[in-house]
């Protein structure tokens, strides 16, 4: 009991620190417009059902995670959201995703499309095998003519955004994999923010590295909500309490609770997630 | 914060331009591919289209008794695919009963007893020589090999194992060198390589936790392999072996050189003979259109037929070998 | 070491006995086996370079009976060959690998392909030669340099397609997806991304194809045939080092007899050296 208390009490320091759930509650959005808002999504891997009934919004601008003990599903639907399981044949998708009022589950939206407006960053750092530059450069020239100089800008601007430039601007001809963990996560995020999309969906982006790129990505997270929609998944449920405005909580397929983090860490309405959050299972 | 990356969510008509032509790209990219991919399978059934109509004069005037038919008189236009056929299946057969077990030992060192420094010079120096062209084999078959087969192997064997009743036909005659025997061991030297490195590489796959626990019971190396890897690899041990007797039969260079020649069925193996693909070797080139082309013809549908259904059982047993696998690890 | 009382030492002296016989067995097929191959590639160097001079590069092959000659015309034609035959089989290898690799996990067409693929590079090389002579050479009434070209693609094709596909599968799908969330075609991410991951791989199963191709004689035998003299031209019959052995090992003459033992060495060399260019190329990549 001791111990639970103390865990919230953690949770209080770092939230207030941060000043992020404070400044969330006062500033109340004048319009709250949803990115996405998921409507009845049921999710299949053949015959079993990955996903149940799921119906939340995400709500343009901020941060918004997804916790749960593993197998929840919460990769799952981060992954419907851009379409990726549309990769495997067998995994389907059922209900409504819409974008923008754009329903992305239709079988006529051209996914490409999609996916440059909606990004992606993997738990296992994959810089493609080509320079620092050019993996900044391959997303862009998708959908983008831009001189050599404006892709220039455009490169530095990225690896700004992810904190890297100081430390790849001499190194841009060398290759992506010539970097450190961290750092190739950050060029992956660079890669991800270069295309200029609406939301960036992140997958469990920290638990492949150790805590000090933990952090710095961390900070990037903070910095990025001001012009991104972010959804992340997370295992690490302190991670989700510090970066997040949002805090979705699911369990073995299904929406257990999803509100505002520091409701959702502090006065949780569910046992599920009281009993998830509190550590008495995982 | 002028990045107004929130309200852009909706395409840009340059973007969706780029992504309908991007679906037509994609579309082209799965067509060209799998074009490039079905003509494998064009020209497989390019080939034995083309065999069958190429061989059909004869296989018409002949029959089917034509694989069994002992002539080949060019004069008179009287053709049988029975010499042939015997020596591509006598030179193989002889080829796999010494390449095998030298292959097996061969294998079962290098996965068992050799210290480890050496394996990988010995594994590379195998897989090295498998790569050796089969026309060496021939020339080191004709005039190295062939001359001391006749002064000292081939009277060894005609008072050893000539002597032996019933067995003894086979070595009798002259000692002419080259014949079916000798084609057959050169041919066995050429597929010793590949089978062994073939079963090496199915050794290998064996978990080293089944060949520690029957160490750990007392077993000998010995029993090991016997008991533990043979058992296991069982299957792709077979298939390596079917894979050599695909190579064997289909082999030109080696076997020409070597076989002498002779459209002769005899029952020595010292006497020369032909094999199928020496025979298209040495006479398609010149033969005139008509029943000696078509016989031609026939004899390599004959031996495609062959090799094709051996290699077809050797891949099969290799995938089930495979699955076993998938179900164990 | 006390023994137990019932360990039956004549069973476990016949154990004992039989592995020392099973593995010396085993050791003498390797030193068989290993004594000789060497013998053989001594012979070869032996034989081959004591024939090795300036003229067998400068001269063309000689007539019957006459002195002297080189090879000339014959290392001519076969690098014509072969490289003709490595323009045409890259292509269309490395595409239909790339189509078994991406598209071929849904599709039966692929498990098929990938069947027939696997027998193709077992399959009887003389066979290949009858079918492009029947195809080809019959169509279009003489032998050629292109006949041969032919043939020996059909030989080299299966090569590449395996050892693409293979090397394309080992590429972690983590690599496509990262490239798929950019928004990026197929087609871009097959060949920018996963073929780009997967190139020392390609590049090592190119080089095994060319090594393969260097080496046969019977696809080429009614193909490409032979030349006397030296021509770059790929219409007519075009002279090759492995055609050029077979009629010369057989023939009556000394000079002949030479100059097939240096052809033979030559081929050998430009085999053996491709399969180490492959196997250094792909340990660079394993290591990077």
């Amino acid at each position: 009991m001791m111990a639970n208390m103390k865990t919230m009490f953690d949770l209080n320091q770092i939230d207030s620190q941060g000043g992020n759930v404070n400044v969330a509650i006062n500033e109340q959005p004048i319009a709250a417009k949803n990115a996405l808002e998921v409507r009845d999504l049921n999710f299949f891997y053949g015959s079993f059902q990955g996903l149940k009934n799921i119906n939340l919004d995400i709500e343009e601008g901020k941060v918004t995670a997804f916790i749960g003990p593993s197998g929840c599903g919460k990769s799952t639907l981060l992954r419907t959201l851009n379409r990726m399981y549309d990769l495997y044949p067998g995994q389907r998708a059922e209900g409504t995703i819409n974008f923008y009022g754009q329903n992305i589950l239709e079988p006529a939206q051209d996914l490409n499309l999609l996916r440059s407006r909606i990004g992606m960053v993997f738990q296992k750092p994959t810089p493609f095998p080509m320079s620092i530059y050019e993996n900044i450069a391959f997303g862009v020239r998708l959908y983008e003519k831009l001189s050599r100089s404006e892709m220039d800008e455009r490169v530095e601007w990225a690896l700004n955004k992810a904190a890297l430039w100081n430390e790849a601007k001499d190194k841009l001809n060398q290759s992506g994999l010539s970097l450190s963990g961290g750092q190739q996560q950050r060029l992956c995020i660079a890669r991800g923010v270069a295309v200029k999309p609406s939301v960036i969906l992140l997958d469990e982006p920290t638990s492949a590295l150790d805590p000090i790129s933990t952090g710095k990505i961390e900070e990037l997270i903070n910095e990025l909500k001001h012009e991104y929609t972010i959804a992340i998944v997370t295992h690490n449920m302190q991670q989700a309490a510090r970066v997040s405005d949002y805090t979705a909580y699911m369990y073995l397929g299904s929406l257990i609770e999803y509100g505002k983090t520091d409701e959702i860490f502090i006065k949780p309405k569910r046992k599920e997630t009281e009993d998830y959050i509190t550590g008495r299972f995982g | 914060m002028t990045e107004t990356s929130l309200s852009s969510a909706a395409p840009t008509p340059q973007a969706l331009h780029i992504a309908k032509w991007q679906r037509v790209q994609d579309f082209l990219f799965h067509g060209i591919t799998q074009f490039f991919a079905i003509s494998v399978l064009i020209a497989l059934l390019g080939i034995i289209i083309s065999l069958v109509i190429n061989a059909w004069p004869a296989l018409y005037t002949f029959g089917p008794g034509f694989f069994f038919t002992q002539e080949w008189d060019i004069v008179n236009g009287e053709f049988g695919g029975l010499i042939a056929i015997y020596g591509t299946l006598a030179t193989s057969l002889i080829a796999l009963l010494i390449a095998v077990p030298l292959s097996f030992g061969i294998a079962v060192f290098l996965t068992e007893l050799c210290p480890g420094y050496l394996r990988r010079p010995l594994g590379t120096a195998i897989e090295l020589l498998a790569a050796v062209p089969s026309i060496i084999y021939g020339m080191f078959g004709l005039f190295i090999f062939a001359p001391l087969f006749a002064d000292y192997i081939e009277p060894a064997l005609a008072a050893t194992l000539g002597q032996v009743p019933g067995l003894g036909i086979l070595f009798s005659g002259a000692f002419n060198g080259i014949g079916v025997l000798c084609a057959g061991l050169i041919l066995a030297m050429m597929i010793l390589p590949f089978i062994a490195s073939v079963m090496r590489d199915v050794f290998e796959i064996v978990p080293p936790v089944l060949k520690e626990s029957a160490y750990g019971i007392g077993c000998t190396t010995w029993e090991v392999v016997r008991n533990v890897v043979l058992p296991y690899t069982k299957a792709g041990v077979i298939g390596g072996v079917m894979l050599g007797l695909g190579r064997a039969l289909g082999e030109t260079m080696a076997v020409t050189f070597v076989i002498g020649n002779a459209h002769r069925l005899s029952a020595s193996l010292f006497a020369p003979g032909t094999s199928i693909a020496s025979t298209l070797a040495n006479e398609f080139g010149e033969a005139e259109a008509g029943n000696h082309l078509s016989s031609l013809y026939a004899l390599g549908l004959a031996l495609f037929i062959i090799t094709f259904i051996v290699l077809a059982i050797a891949k099969w047993m290799l995938i089930s070998m495979e699955k076993k696998q998938g179900l164990k690890t | 070491m006390k023994n137990a009382s019932n360990i039956n030492l004549a069973i476990f002296a016949k154990r004992k006995r039989t592995n020392k016989i099973g593995l010396a067995l085993s050791m003498s097929a390797m030193v068989l086996g290993m004594f000789f191959l060497s013998w053989i590639l001594g012979i070869l160097l032996f034989k081959g370079f004591s024939s090795i001079d300036l003229s067998l590069f400068t001269a063309s092959t000689p007539a019957p009976g006459s002195e002297g000659g080189g090879l000339a015309n014959a290392i001519v034609g076969s690098l014509m060959l072969v490289g003709c035959c490595t323009l045409i089989s890259t292509p269309i290898g490395v595409l239909a690998g790339i189509y078994l690799s991406e598209y071929g996990d849904r599709s039966r067409i692929a498990s098929v392909t990938r069947f027939v693929t696997d027998i193709m590079l077992s399959a009887p090389s003389i066979v290949i030669g009858l079918f492009v002579y029947a195809l080809v050479v019959t169509t279009f009434k003489h032998f050629s340099g292109w006949a041969g070209t032919v043939a020996l693609a059909l030989i080299a094709i299966p090569v590449v397609v395996r050892t693409t596909e293979n090397m394309l599968r080992l590429v972690p799908g983590s690599l496509r997806e990262a490239a798929y969330a950019l928004g990026a075609p197929k087609w871009k991410v097959a060949f920018m991304i996963t073929l780009r991951a997967a190139q020392s791989g390609v590049m090592t199963g190119i080089l095994l194809s060319l090594a393969r191709v260097s080496g046969e004689t019977a696809p080429l035998l009614f193909t490409a045939l032979n030349n006397q003299f030296f021509s770059t031209n790929m219409n007519a019959p075009m002279a090759n080092l492995p055609v050029v052995i077979f009629q010369f090992a057989m023939s009556p003459y000394d000079n002949w007899v030479d100059l097939a033992w240096a052809g033979a060495l030559l081929i050998t060399i430009a085999v053996l050296g491709l399969n180490i260019l492959a196997r250094v190329v792909f340990r660079e990549k394993v290591q990077a």
